[in-house]
């Protein structure tokens, strides 16, 4: 039992190391300074209170993609429209936060659920036409993403702008920002998101590990049947699943909109993180607190390799590399295993 | 001040950070320099298209070498450098990166990144910085702008007097004020010397997706169209990768292309002859401006809270020289005719759609 | 004496857990072998050490004298030995020959010779009269021929020890009768074989002679002339086992279940249940004899609610509770173990402890105001594991890791606990050795005893005379014939199963 739950963990952090190591050898191969990249990268994630501000900012977003991905993941579902509710949530938290004047406590929370309810609304249609009709949710999830891609544009377009290309500025009241943590990180877009991913992942544990209602999830996401036969409303549950995990991917959109930007502008192509999300999850382990330590990690590799070339000449392409190296390890955690299970034989 | 009532949770977060940042590159907190004030150094954040864009980015970087090679300057860190964005939540980290290196002048090169410019300047009252394609009013902030419009209508004079088939394309970036420029500008040329030409309108929605612009260039030419103007940075790249595909099948077809930004007679070239695709292009001289502005503060001469145009008049826009390749004598002529009027102000070229409506009826 | 296998004081130990203890197994050329055990005993443990899968902690293996080593399958191959794999190894949309050739096609000039190939799968089929067609579909054919598909292909390796991992467990009694032959004629041929089994009447027929292991441990090893089943079940067991299940006359009290002109089609939309008519009383075992597909599945997946039906009645205790949800009807007293345990009636990758809870999750005192309980149960958990012998490491244990026979008194002990008027067992156990099965028989008429009603279906007559008060035989989606289990025969019910008449057929009741 114990044993299976160290090589959990280890497994991840092996799939990291290799990854860095792989990455390394493409730097040498390719001409470059491994590390001199890497600690440029180590330098621009965590090398001052400024670089850290923008690595939390950064893990921010992802600790909720991540969650989403999770949440689906665990009741058998396949969520790939985590991009698309985002995008839905940034829209509508910017929208309540340039439309109303409300006192803080009210306006902020309000923006926050808008936006929580927007990528609910998102994952509760591939939700309800999986659950009704049996259409695969991968599907129908990726077809969302467009929709909100294109959707959130015409709308910032046509409502939230005079045909220009971004919205207003959210009111401060909505903001998630504060003088507080800009001044302890000399002004870096650090902002309270970080408290409530943190909270959401904390929502997520309990919710799945301790409620009758996570029981069902999981119960459904494991064996249909077997939930069918124990009294339980299979198809809402399916639902429910898309629902909460389409919320989180919305307020990971807040984050965004009430935070790190301030407003939302029209996008070109989808912002990635909700794709990070999936691999973030699965570093994750599907696990909540795996996720943080997951997020953390992509958050740092993001901010960070924004520092490898101008300190280290390293272009910032061989960083998404070094992503998908690990990426690619994480996934072929078989291998992994087995080494470890020969190194354990070996040592007894 | 807040600084000291936080100076502790500040220096365990350094601690920490240090800690964490571990092997080597433990920098100092960044102090001045001793001894090299002296040294200028300037750098650059490009938005996502990069320096290798073809186009404005591209143009950016290479005024801020010239003056670099001239200054005797080193790329890097205290000469001149740039960093390229990967997303639009990279821009005020980047800019931030800049400032923490120390550079004494720092451009953001993009309408895009005017929230970025804009924010930074509160934080950093006492850097310098400068944005190009748009304007933000800070006592420490240049701005720089370029009558696009001007230059497009050039264009447009040439593309309206060298169709064959009175059917003329446009292909936008993203729909926004600054493109609008281009294309009222460029629409307003057409009409003003070729009445029966239309002119056809797309925008891709990005500037960096040259897929969107090859596609967008194919049913163009299909549908008759012989001369596209683009303002579309990379996407453009696009347009001009189908309009050489289409010459190499047929090498009589007569099609054409418009550049924008930079003199890209050479991207119009068709690969085994020493002909191009580049009917002209819209040039936009960042590298002037970008050159002049660097020149001007290091010679203290920083030019904050104001917005300098470059139009016709100033040489910051107009059209390349290789136009003479493809263009004859006769329409070049035309075209210096019309340059004239504008410089005079007898031609007010217009800015916005609605601008080019009330132009194209008084004519 | 010549031996070409010789496993010696073979051990595997997972963890704490010592699944082989010295286990002791010889193989002598051209007999064949039984390997009898309960679920769970370590038996294919035993046989994955010989196929390279696992490899020992302790012990030697010979194979004709010479100690090997044997580190993955390819070495047991090269070694002459094959597995016929309980659950087929097969890709359903290739053909037979393809099946067989598998991973050591016959090439000529970088092509497949499939020609050469099914000439070759053709001849090996003949000699050992194993008929099958080299060109269908896997698909296409029985699970019988499948499983000749499986023996084909150790033959085709050149195979001499063939190693069956409970073969019968899927098979039909025809194609049961048509395997043993077929064993009979490898030996003929001078092959070797092992069975993987815990049904002693297989190894009453077959078998040379039988090694028993009981909880990771060797037992010993016996002639099959020289024993009888009951010393062999009491080996295996480590006890007396009854067959015949001893119980008390019933004392049959009101009707409990009571169905009326019920129709329900399956899942193609043919009527599968036709106007069928049944009443079960408190105090009794009613078992539903029929062969398979005569509409028992969809019979109790309708009383259950599983599936809708069209039309009729079904009453419990006299409340209609035809087409009310799963949960409705468990909560008005219905306790159901599930034909497939895997598929219904648990959540595999749940510890079996949150398997304990599966209908009752939502109640005090397992969870309140939507919190989870997980001291209540666990508590439950641990009682019920110690009150229906469910052998587990811990209750924590993933439900995916206990033996069958264990996941059906896990189920059972559920059901049973929640204290339903009316269980309904099917096929409650298939696919369990014979010491979980006298567990569950006396569990279903402990039941009955406590004045609860019971609805018995199986295919296996043994287990409908033996268990139930009255037979009630399905044909078609009526019953056909309520007899006396005392007063029949396995023939009569035979007959009635395939849907000859009788004379004074009782359908009323």
């Amino acid at each position: 039992m114990s044993e299976n739950r160290l090589t959990n963990i280890l497994v991840p952090v092996f799939a990291v190391i290799l990854g860095i190591i792989a990455g390394a050898i493409v730097m040498i191969v390719s001409g470059y300074d491994p590390i001199a990249g890497y600690s440029a990268l180590l330098y621009g994630a965590f090398g001052d209170r400024y670089y850290i501000g923008e690595t939390i900012r950064q893990v921010t977003p992802y600790i909720l993609a991540g969650l989403a991905v999770a949440f689906a993941f665990r009741t058998g579902l396949f969520n790939i429209g985590v991009e698309g509710q985002l995008i839905v949530g940034w829209l509508a938290a910017v929208w309540v936060g340039v439309a109303f004047e409300l006192p803080k406590v009210i306006h902020l929370p309000l923006a926050i659920i808008a936006a929580g309810a927007a990528g609910a609304l998102w994952g509760f249609i591939p939700g309800f036409l999986k659950a009704r009709f049996r259409v695969h949710e991968v599907i129908v999830t990726i077809m969302m993403n467009y929709i909100a891609l294109y959707v959130s544009n015409a709308v910032i377009r046509s409502v939230l702008s005079d045909q220009g290309f971004k919205s207003e500025k959210i009111h401060p009241s909505a903001s998630l920002r504060s003088e507080f943590l800009q001044s302890l990180t000399d002004y870096s877009t650090l902002h309270y998101g970080i408290i409530i991913s943190l909270i959401a992942a904390v929502v997520m544990w309990f919710l799945l590990e301790k409620t009758t209602t996570g029981y069902e999830l999981r119960a459904v996401g494991f064996n249909q049947h077997a939930s069918h036969y124990a009294g339980m409303n299979v198809n809402r549950n399916i639902i429910l699943a898309m629902v909460i995990s389409g919320a989180f991917a919305g307020i990971a959109g807040a984050m965004e909109g009430l935070g790190t930007f301030e407003n939302v502008s029209v996008k070109a192509g989808f912002t990635g993180v909700g794709f990070d999300g999936i691999a973030v999850a699965l570093l994750g382990g599907n696990h909540a607190f795996g996720i943080i330590l997951a997020a953390v990690l992509f958050g740092a590799l993001k901010v960070g390799a924004l520092e490898m070339p101008s300190a280290a000449d390293v272009p910032t392409e061989l960083v998404d590399i070094v992503i998908a190296l690990i990426i690619f390890f994480v996934a072929s955690s078989y291998l992994i295993r087995l080494v470890l299970t020969r190194f354990k034989k070996e040592g007894k | 001040m807040k600084k000291k009532r936080f100076g502790l949770s500040m220096s365990l977060l350094l601690t920490a950070g240090m800690l964490l940042g571990g092997c080597g590159q433990a920098k100092e907190e960044p102090k001045k320099e001793e001894g090299k004030a002296s040294e200028f150094s300037v750098a650059m954040v490009t938005d996502v298209g990069g320096i290798d864009d073809k186009s404005f980015n591209q143009s950016a970087w290479e005024g801020l070498q010239k003056f670099g090679e001239e200054n005797g300057l080193k790329k890097g860190k205290g000469g001149y450098d740039y960093l390229q964005s990967q997303s639009d939540a990279d821009y005020a980290t980047n800019l931030n990166k800049l400032v923490r290196n120390d550079f004494d002048l720092i451009f953001g090169i993009g309408f895009l990144m005017t929230d970025a410019i804009t924010e930074i300047a509160d934080q950093k009252p006492d850097n310098k910085f400068a944005i190009v394609d748009s304007v933000v009013e800070k006592p420490n902030v240049a701005s720089i702008t370029f009558k696009e419009h001007e230059g497009s209508f050039l264009v447009g004079v040439v593309a309206g007097l060298m169709t064959k088939t009175n059917k003329i394309g446009f292909v936008g970036g993203m729909e926004i004020p600054l493109i609008e420029k281009f294309e009222s500008g460029f629409r307003a040329g057409v009409k003003a010397v070729n009445p029966k030409a239309t002119v056809e309108v797309q925008y891709a929605g990005a500037f960096d997706k040259a897929d969107k612009g090859k596609a967008i260039a194919s049913s163009m030419y299909a549908s008759g169209i012989d001369v596209i103007y683009h303002a579309a940075g990379a996407t453009g790249n696009g347009v001009f990768s189908e309009a050489i595909d289409l010459k190499k099948q047929d090498p009589n077809k007569e099609i054409w292309v418009i550049g924008v930004d930079r003199d890209q007679y050479e991207e119009g070239k068709v690969p085994g002859t020493d002909k191009s695709v580049t009917l002209t292009s819209m040039v936009k001289r960042v590298d002037v401006a970008v050159y002049d502005l660097a020149t001007k503060t290091k010679d203290g001469n920083f030019p904050g809270g104001q917005a300098v145009e470059y139009g016709l008049k100033e040489d910051g826009v107009g059209i390349a020289p290789t136009t003479k390749n493809n263009v004859p004598e006769d329409v070049l002529k035309k075209v210096d005719e019309w340059k004239q009027k504008i410089i005079n102000g007898e031609v007010k070229v217009p800015t916005t759609r609605d601008e080019y409506k009330q132009f194209e009826a008084s004519l | 004496m010549e031996y070409v296998i010789e496993m010696l004081n073979i051990r595997k130990v997972f963890g704490n857990f010592v699944a082989n203890d010295n286990i002791t197994l010889q193989l002598k050329k051209g007999e064949i072998h039984a390997l009898l055990g309960e679920n769970g005993a370590g038996k294919s443990t035993l046989m994955n050490v010989l196929f390279g899968l696992y490899q020992p902690d302790g012990g030697e293996i010979r194979v004709k004298g010479k100690k090997v080593n044997i580190a993955n399958p390819n070495v047991a191959n090269d070694l002459g030995i094959g597995m016929v794999h309980q659950h087929f190894m097969l890709v359903d949309t290739f053909t037979v020959t393809e099946n067989i050739i598998l991973g050591s096609e016959p090439t000529k000039g970088g092509q497949i010779d499939i020609e050469k190939a099914e000439k070759e799968v053709r001849e090996l089929s003949e000699r050992y009269g194993l008929a099958v067609d080299p060109k269908a579909k896997i698909a296409d054919i029985s699970v019988g021929m499948q499983q000749r598909v499986e023996i084909l292909k150790t033959l085709y390796r050149g195979a001499d020890i063939l190693i069956f991992d409970e073969p019968t467990a899927v098979l039909t009694p025809q194609e049961i009768q048509e395997l043993i032959q077929i064993m009979k004629a490898l030996v003929r041929e001078g092959k070797s074989i092992i069975l993987i089994t815990h049904k002693l009447k297989e190894i009453m027929e077959v078998c040379d002679r039988v090694t028993v292991i009981r909880r990771g441990k060797g037992i010993g090893t016996l002639n099959v002339s020289e024993t009888n089943p009951n010393e062999l079940a009491s080996l295996m067991v480590g006890r007396e086992v009854h067959f015949k299940t001893e119980k008390q006359p019933p004392k049959v009290g009101k009707p409990v279940l009571e169905i009326e002109n019920l129709v329900v089609k399956d899942s193609r939309g043919i009527t599968a249940v036709d106007h069928l008519n049944l009443t079960v009383h408190a105090g009794e075992i009613v078992g539903i004899a029929g062969v398979d597909g005569n509409g028992q599945t969809e019979l109790i997946e309708a009383i259950t609610g599983l599936i809708k039906s069209e039309s009729g009645s079904i009453r419990l205790n006299g409340k209609e509770i035809r087409n009310l949800t799963p949960r409705q009807i468990t909560e008005t007293g219905v306790g159901h173990i599930p034909q497939d345990r895997h598929k219904h009636g648990l959540v595999l990758d749940f510890p079996i402890g949150e398997n304990m809870v599966l209908q009752t999750y939502y109640k005090e005192p397992y969870s309140k105001r939507g919190i989870l309980n997980f001291k209540a149960i666990y508590d439950k958990a641990r009682q019920l594991i110690q009150e229906f012998d469910v052998r587990t490491p811990d209750e924590y244990t993933k439900a995916r890791a206990l033996s069958g026979g264990n996941q059906q008194k896990a189920i059972i002990g559920r059901e049973v606990d929640r204290d339903p008027d009316l269980l309904i067992a099917a096929q409650p156990t298939r696919g369990l050795d014979v010491g979980a099965i006298e567990f569950i028989h006396k569990r279903l008429i402990e039941q009955r005893d406590k004045g609860k009603a019971v609805l018995l279906v199986s295919f296996e007559l043994d287990e409908i005379m033996n268990v139930s008060d009255r037979i009630a035989v399905i044909y078609e989606g009526k019953i056909v014939a309520i007899v006396d289990p005392k007063e029949t025969t396995e023939q009569e019910l035979g007959l009635l199963m395939a849907g000859s008449k009788r004379k004074e057929a009782g359908v009323s009741s």
